[in-house]
Formats: C-alpha cells, structure tokens, sequence
C-alpha cells in the first residue's frame, strides 16, 4: 500500500513539473512583451532595461523558468504588478474563501446526489426514478452561471430574500454571513449532485444485477449487510468522481465567483487577467492546478486502499 | 486513472465500441432505431430549427442587430414592436439572440470539431505506433487533464487574449487530450485483432491498415463522443464570453448578451434570462441527441 502510493507520488511529480511548464510558457506564448504589460507606454529606455533586470527578464528563457520554479515551489511568487502586495498573501486569502465555497458545496452535493441516486435505484423504472432522470439530464446541460443568474433574480431582485453579491462584512454575525454563502453554493452544488446521482444510481443498479448479491441473500444475510457490500463495491468510482467534482469546484468556481462577486481564487483570476497581472495570474493558475493534481492523487490512494484490485 | 471520467467520461463510451466489427446491415438498423426514437427526433428538429433561425436572421428579423435607440432602452417583454424587450442600448432582443445564435453555435461547434480532427490524429499515431512516441504523446496529453476544463479555457484565453479565435483555440486545447485517449484505445485494441493480423499478413500497407480498419472504427465511437462534448462546448464557450474572454462586444452572442442584460438585472429581471435559456435549450438538445445517437448506435442492445 505504502509502495502503491509512493510510486504514484512519483508519477505526479512529471504531471506537476508539466504543469509548470505550460503555465511559465503560456505567457510567454502570449502576444507582447511582458514587460510592456508591467511599464506604462511613455517609460524610457533605461526604465524598461532596469525592470528588466529587476524581473529577470534579461536572461534566458531556461534560467527564467528554473528561478520562477524554484521560488514558486516555496511559495515565493513575488509582487503584484497591480497593487505590490505580496501575491502568496491575496492568494491564500482567495483560496480560503474559494474553499469555504466548495466544502459547502461538496457537502450538500455530494449529499444529495448520493441519496437521490440511491433513491432512484431503489425505485428503479418507476417515477421517481423518472423524475430524477429527467432533473439530472437537465442538470448536464444547465449552464450554472446562468442557474446563478436566474437565482439572483429569484431571490435577490424579485423577492428580498438573499444579498446577492460578496460575502458580507466580518463585523456581521455569524448566521448573516452564512446569507451571503447560500446562493453561490446551491449554484455549485447542483452539478455536483446532478453528476454524482447518476453514477451512484448506475453503480448500484449494476452490483445489484450481479450474481454474488443474490447469493449472499440466498446465505441468509439480513439487508444491512447486503448493503454494505454494495456500497464497498460502489463506492470506488463514486469516490473518484467526487475527489474530481471536488477539484471542479475549487478550480472551475472563476464563472460562479464572478457572478457573485465572491473574493475567492476565481475571482482573483478575473481581476487579474483584466489587469494583465502577470505573476498573480501565473500564482493562481499553478496553485489550482496543482491542487486539482494532489486531489487525483488522493483519490488514487484512497480507491486503492479501499479495492485491492487497482493496487498493482 | 481517475481522470477517466474527467468530460462525459470517455472511458466509458470508448470501451463497448470498440472491439466490435460492424455486422452488415448495422446502419440500417441504427437509422431504424433513430426513427423510432421520438425523443431525438424531436431535439433534433429543435436544433435544426435553432440552426436555421439564426442563419435566416435577417429574414427572420427586420431590426439591425447593431443598431439601438436610446429612447427605447430596456424595454420589457411584450412591447409593441420588440415581444423580447430592448437591452441597454435599445437593441431588439429577439433579433440580438437570433444573430447571437451564429456565433454561439459557430464558437461551441468548431473547437469539437477542431479537436475531433486532432485529436483523433495523435491518439491514432499514439495507438500504432506505439514506444516512445506514443508514451510522449499521453504523457502529453495527462498534463492538460491535470487541469479543470474551465480553468484550462480560461487561462489559455486570458493570456492570449480575448476574441473568437482565441476562445476557438482554447477549447480545442480543452478537449483534444479526451479526443486522444479515446482514440488511443480504440486504436490500441482494434490493431490486436485478427482480420487487422489478417490484413497485415497478406501484405497491407501500414496506411491502407490504418485507412480502412483502424479509421472505421476509431471515427464511429469519436464522433459519439464529440456529438457529446458539443453541449459542453457551447456552455464553456459562452461561459468565456460571459466573463469577457471570448467574443468581444459589439458583436451578438448569448454568453456575451448575458453578461450585459446581467448588469441590468434590477432594471429589467426577466430579459436577463433569456440568452441563458437559450444556451441551456441548445446544449440540452445536444446533449439528448448525442444519447439517443449513442443508443441507437449500441450494438449490444437488441431492439
């Protein structure tokens, strides 16, 4: 087991190095120089030289990307060309509340999903079973961001119900802050559930039909046990498309963040590329990224400790 | 790996097409079961019927969709002369999400199909060829899954930046690693059978190989797939406009509109949903008609 995860940690880690590589190159890919985003267009000579130096871009490409790497992997990500604050502090910052979205999120969704699938396979061909079918092949195709936007109208505009933007401020109790979170993550957990419930619903019907449960009915054993191996068998993919789900969430929230206005990584992300903030931008890419590539690689692990057969 | 079912999880669609071999008579009995099947007979007229309205636009319409009146901005639903309401410079609606319609399907459609081409290539030359090119090739491939699509489209579109072709690349990029396992697959298995053996035994060249058995089979479960990926498509893509990243503004285009009736919306509440039904409307029907392709298509089941 400890070996299983040891040599998928080191099957990252060319992933992850990859995922530098197309994020450093990305901006350089991009049209312009980036130092002509950094300095205004009436900057002389000596300025653009100095600045030059100053960020590195004087020396080659190679070594450029090795220093950038190099800092990135201690968390040293340097200044914001907009304001000059330190880009790690507004990144955790922005993390922080991108994941207070997406644990709620996760939470209800996978919730949800979990029960409506289970749900839908126990009354399978019947209507709550169509019922739910219809929800979740709706759900596929729901653009959230609109899902946000028609929210917003309901409860925001048409009705006073809910604030509709930001996160409220910290002076205000807890339970009113706790306002400011229940539209963005009833947006977010739609897709979720949606996605989840499906699975769990196809799993479930396809352990079902196989011939070991019928035979350990035919032993004797009472439901609960029965049940309890259907959701071990079950569980694996579930438990995969979660820790992927999961990943969405942290790293897709830019559109929901957005319509929101919700100070979270995403948000960061847009104001950043409005304002060409180069490293800023690099920061968040890269720290989303690698987060999406450890959650796969916890999943991995977890798949495996709980089904022996993947661990080869 | 769990990033098999990073999309519409093409693990699975690649797996039961393919180690099958075509019996005769099999696209009779798919277009059979696709007559019968009243669900995608219906998602299909509507997305004909999408398509058409916004290729006949200006005959559709008579508004110009560039032209607005400041006497007449965000007038609500019903009123004479604009059923859908005016946006925040007085252009008609209904003739903005016609013409938007153009672009929305062209932005949604090509990068599936750019990808399709791609993707279909290198997941090809990975599955023949095998060794070292192939295993550059995946491994390529597994670092652009280590991104969440979104994030991916977003990046690559607000470095290079904004525009449709911009937002066409992009996408493409986001899709063509799932074009490429699945090729890679289908590839990879369809060469270890025996009329491939066969054909290779009687002295058939690599290209004739790859032309005539490896194609048919690759090119039927691809498409499948990218009917499917068509409705992400259309989402990400007006997503990308919603946050500015895709088609710049003057020009008419659902995710584009969106964002701009959005700012309104304590103005004119309802008018601001109307784009966004559309995408949800067009990609739903994409989605239902790739189901009911991918059924029909199914060899397993025997209807």
């Amino acid at each position: 087991m400890l070996l299983f995860s040891l040599r998928r940690l080191m099957l990252a880690i060319p992933t992850l190095l990859g995922v530098s590589l197309v994020v450093f190159g990305l901006v350089h890919i991009a049209p312009g120089n980036p130092i002509d985003m950094l300095m205004p267009p009436e900057a002389s000579p000596e300025a653009i030289a100095q600045m030059k130096i100053a960020y590195g871009f004087d020396k080659p490409l190679y070594i450029q990307y090795f220093l950038w790497l190099g800092h990135a992997a201690v968390g040293q990500f340097g200044l914001s060309v907009f304001n000059a604050t330190p880009v790690w502090d507004q990144l955790v910052v922005a993390l922080g509340n991108t994941v207070q979205l997406a644990l709620l999120a996760a939470f209800f969704g996978f919730g949800f999903g979990i029960v409506l699938g289970l749900l839908s396979a126990a009354y399978y061909g019947k209507w709550p079973d169509k019922l739910f079918s219809a929800i979740t092949t709706a759900g596929v195709s729901l653009p959230h961001y609109w899902c946000a936007i028609v929210l917003v109208m309901l409860c925001a505009v048409l009705h006073d119900w809910l604030p509709a933007q930001g996160m409220g401020d910290d002076s205000l109790p807890f339970y009113e802050r706790l306002q400011y979170m229940i539209l963005p993550v009833v947006t977010l957990m739609l897709i979720p559930m949606g996605v989840i419930g499906r699975l769990v619903r196809a799993r479930v019907l396809d352990i079902i039909s196989q011939d070991f449960v019928g035979a350990l009915s035919a032993k004797g054993l009472t439901r609960w046990p029965v049940l309890r191996h259907i959701i071990k068998n079950a569980a694996p993919p579930v438990l995969a498309l979660m820790g992927l789900q999961f990943g969405y969430l942290l790293g897709g929230s830019i559109l929901i963040e957005t319509v929101f206005n919700w100070p979270g990584s995403g948000n960061l992300l847009n104001l950043a590329i409005f304002r060409r903030d180069i490293p800023v931008l690099q920061a968040t890419i890269l720290v989303l990224a690698t987060f999406f590539v450890l959650l796969n690689l916890a999943v991995d692990v977890i798949q495996a400790a709980i089904d022996p057969r993947i661990r080869r | 790996m769990a990033s098999d079912t990073t999309m519409a999880q093409p693990g699975t669609l690649a797996a039961p097409a393919a180690a099958f071999i075509a019996p005769a008579g099999y696209w009779k009995l798919v277009r059979r079961r696709l007559l019968r099947d009243k669900t995608t007979l219906f998602v299909t007229a509507m997305l004909v019927a999408i398509v058409f309205i916004s290729l006949a636009a200006p005959w559709v319409t008579s508004y110009d969709p560039y032209q607005g009146s400041i006497m007449l901005r965000l007038k609500p639903i019903g009123t004479p002369g604009h059923w859908l309401g005016t946006d925040e410079t007085g252009r008609d609606i209904w003739t903005r999400l016609c013409y938007g319609g153009r672009l929305s399907l062209l932005a949604g459609v090509v990068p599936v199909a750019v990808s399709l081409v791609v993707g279909s290539f290198l997941g090809i030359v990975a599955g023949f060829v095998g060794g070292r090119i192939g295993t550059l090739i995946m491994r390529t491939m597994d670092v652009f899954y280590a991104f969440p699509s979104i994030l991916l489209a977003v990046a690559i579109c607000g470095l290079l930046g904004n525009g449709l072709t911009n937002s066409i690349i992009a996408l493409a990029v986001v899709f063509i690693p799932p074009m490429v396992r699945i090729a890679e697959t289908v590839t990879a298995q369809t060469r270890q059978l025996d009329f491939v053996e066969a054909a290779r035994a009687g002295g058939t060249s690599t290209m004739q190989i790859i032309r005539h058995h490896i194609l048919s089979n690759v090119l039927g479960t691809i498409l499948v797939y990218a009917t499917s990926l068509i409705s992400l498509s259309i989402i990400l893509s007006a997503g990308l406009s919603f946050l500015g990243l895709g088609v710049t503004p003057p020009q008419a285009e659902w995710g584009l509109m969106l964002n701009s009736l959005r700012q309104a919306i304590y103005v004119q509440p309802y008018v601001a949903a109307l784009p966004g039904l559309l995408i949800f409307v067009t990609s739903m029907c994409f989605n239902l008609m790739s189901d009911g392709l991918r059924g029909a298509m199914d060899v397993r089941l025997n209807r």
